[in-house]
């Protein structure tokens, strides 16, 4: 390491120091916004550090100029746009894109140093294969697989499992050429292997997330997210540089980390949810729900009475809310309640949403204060001193079902709605959720079913409370 | 196995350790906002993109960077600016529609303990 490069090193340990200090920020709504400013430095030095070690080297062609800055350019207009225009609703979408750029730019840094170093007269070094290898794989898998999520996200493609006969076969087979391309390469420098290991892996991508149903989601960009991280690192092994390997690593511990609580979530393995087929209807049963129960329907005057003398409110906020755009009308509805000296909060089960955190940005966009958001073991307490809980396009986190052994939500951890004094299920029919089963909830006598689209039952509610409380 | 590898290795599991530790304090309520800035912070691989110029001479080459390039300054631009967006978004505090004072705080408190007590209620 000559002096000058050793110097622009110290920056990217700079850079790495300030992605550490900017995601510190983040562990308070209050600071976050500073930690994200903290972190977009560090990234600047990083590019700044770069363009002057490319000028210090000299090497770069007028053609290599102009490429790159085109390309950045052109990534910027689109990277912003998409930033500035992107509804909240469609967060998980971007989160995707984003993923599937970022491990396909980490996966095409290896295969050019790979390129390069094959048409060099020294040929392929030894140790950076390895990580080559490993980069070109996560990083083409996250690519093409961050891609179809996105796609199911956004409704281009369906977003139920997509099952096949031999669907399994095929990604077993897929994964052994991979793997076996890879083995390959580290003995042998050969072109057409790369090629073969890139396209094997975009393929498995794709038939990876294929099988995988809409509500699985927070699970599968939280696991892409961490693939990419990890591309980032490889990619920071193959060109010897920190900033990646620190950014990389970083964003790999993130990524992991919400994976977990995702699936904790549900209750379901890693390995259960990349199998995928949950909720296609294949295994639902009846769980000898309650046949002859009657479940009591009302109307907004009843279901405003209730929430207006009520002291404690709980909003139960389910994807089915932002389906149904509802979360400016329930904001909407808890100010009136508020205004009122009700007191009102959220209970936000972890998946929620269609993403980890989701359901926190949406209700944010809608103006609640985020200390009104809670999180589940913080609420499910309160539920027993609450005298209505109100839940909306919530269904299986709902259910005490999960509470029991011998159905597919069994052991799930839910929210303890069943506790309060009473219930308002705003619904558009009785139909299931993604579980595919009954929901207890609905029988259980203290519970009033309000059937209507959720964006129109705000209304009607907020202006019966209104008449009520004048 | 050389010295610099050694270097690598022994960054990446130190970061790995530091980032459960950070991520590990995040608030639920922040995990999108989360992932979106460690979204921002991988596009960190801009740097590897530029540095395929350095020695890009041929067609090949030049896609390789291009593409590169394309994607990773995407991810860097649209991470951040997205994030930002989010978080100006969490408030503590509802936005009142009329101006009021900071030294009203107070009394906003003093009418939350109202409500919470039943004070008020009988308002028409």
């Amino acid at each position: 390491m000559s002096g000058f490069t050793g110097y622009i090193q110290l920056v990217y340990v700079l850079t790495a120091a300030l992605f550490v200090v900017g995601l510190h920020l983040m562990n308070s709504p209050a600071t976050a916004r500073r930690g994200n400013q903290v972190a977009l430095t560090g990234m600047v030095i990083a590019v700044i550090a770069t363009f002057v070690l490319m000028i210090h080297e000299g090497t770069v062609t007028t053609t290599g100029w102009i490429v790159l800055i085109a390309g950045a350019l052109i990534g910027s207009a689109v990277g912003l746009r998409a930033a500035r225009t992107v509804k909240m609703t469609a967060m998980p979408q971007l989160v995707s894109a984003f993923n599937s750029v970022g491990g396909g730019a980490a996966a095409l840094v290896a295969i050019y140093g790979y390129y390069e170093a094959e048409s060099r007269a020294g040929g392929v070094l030894g140790t950076t294969t390895v990580f080559t290898v490993l980069d070109v794989l996560i990083g083409s898998v996250t690519f093409s697989g961050s891609i179809i999520a996105a796609g199911k996200l956004q409704g281009f493609m369906p977003s139920q499992p997509i099952i096949f006969k031999g669907g399994r076969l095929i990604n077993v087979a897929l994964a052994v050429i991979a793997v076996g391309t890879g083995a390959y390469l580290f003995s042998t420098a050969s072109l057409p292997a790369m090629l073969i290991l890139v396209l094997a892996a975009l393929a498995f991508g794709v038939m990876m997330v294929l099988p995988i149903g809409g509500a699985d989601m927070p699970v599968v960009i939280s696991l892409l997210n961490a693939f990419t991280g990890t591309a980032v690192a490889m990619a920071g092994f193959v060109i010897g540089n920190w900033a990646l390997i620190v950014a990389g690593a970083l964003v790999g511990a993130s990524g992991s980390i919400l994976t977990k609580l995702m699936a904790d979530a549900m209750n379901r393995s890693l390995a259960n949810i990349i199998v995928g087929g949950f909720g296609t209807g294949d295994s639902v049963v009846a769980i000898g729900g309650p046949v002859d129960a009657q479940v009591r329907s009302i109307a907004a005057d009843d279901a405003a009475i209730q929430l207006a003398y009520a002291s404690k409110v709980i909003i139960v906020p389910g994807y089915g809310l932002a389906a149904a755009q509802a979360q400016h009308g329930v904001a909407e509805l808890a100010k009136v309640l508020e205004h009122h000296g009700v007191e009102v909060s959220y209970a936000i089960h972890p998946v929620a949403g269609r993403m980890p955190g989701h359901m926190n940005v949406l209700l944010a966009e809608a103006n609640v204060p985020y200390p009104q958001l809670k999180e589940m073991d913080e609420i499910n307490p309160e539920f027993a001193r609450t005298d209505v809980a109100l839940v909306i396009g919530a269904n299986d986190v709902t259910n005490p079902a999960a509470r029991r052994p011998g159905n597919e939500i069994s052991g799930m951890p839910i929210l303890d709605v069943d506790q309060a004094k009473s219930i308002i299920v705003v619904k558009r029919s009785m139909g299931h959720g993604y579980a595919g089963i009954d929901n207890e909830l609905y029988y259980n006598p203290k519970t009033s079913m309000y059937f209507a689209d959720a964006k129109k039952a705000m209304a009607e509610l907020t202006a019966a409370v209104k008449t009520l409380v004048g | 196995m050389s010295t610099a590898l050694l270097t690598d290795l022994t960054i990446f599991i130190l970061a790995l350790l530091v980032g459960i530790e950070v991520i590990g304090k995040v608030p639920a309520t922040l995990h999108t906002p989360l992932m979106s800035a460690t979204n921002a912070i991988h596009g960190i691989v801009l740097v590897g993109a530029l540095l395929i110029g350095v020695t890009a001479h041929t067609v090949v080459g030049y896609i390789l960077a291009f593409v590169a390039a394309v994607f990773a300054s995407a991810n860097v631009v649209g991470g951040y600016v997205v994030t930002g967006r989010m978080l100006k978004m969490f408030r503590r505090k509802a936005p009142e529609p009329q101006p009021e004072l900071e030294s009203l705080n107070g009394h906003k408190g003093l009418k939350g303990l109202a409500g919470k007590i039943g004070i008020g209620r009988e308002q028409p």
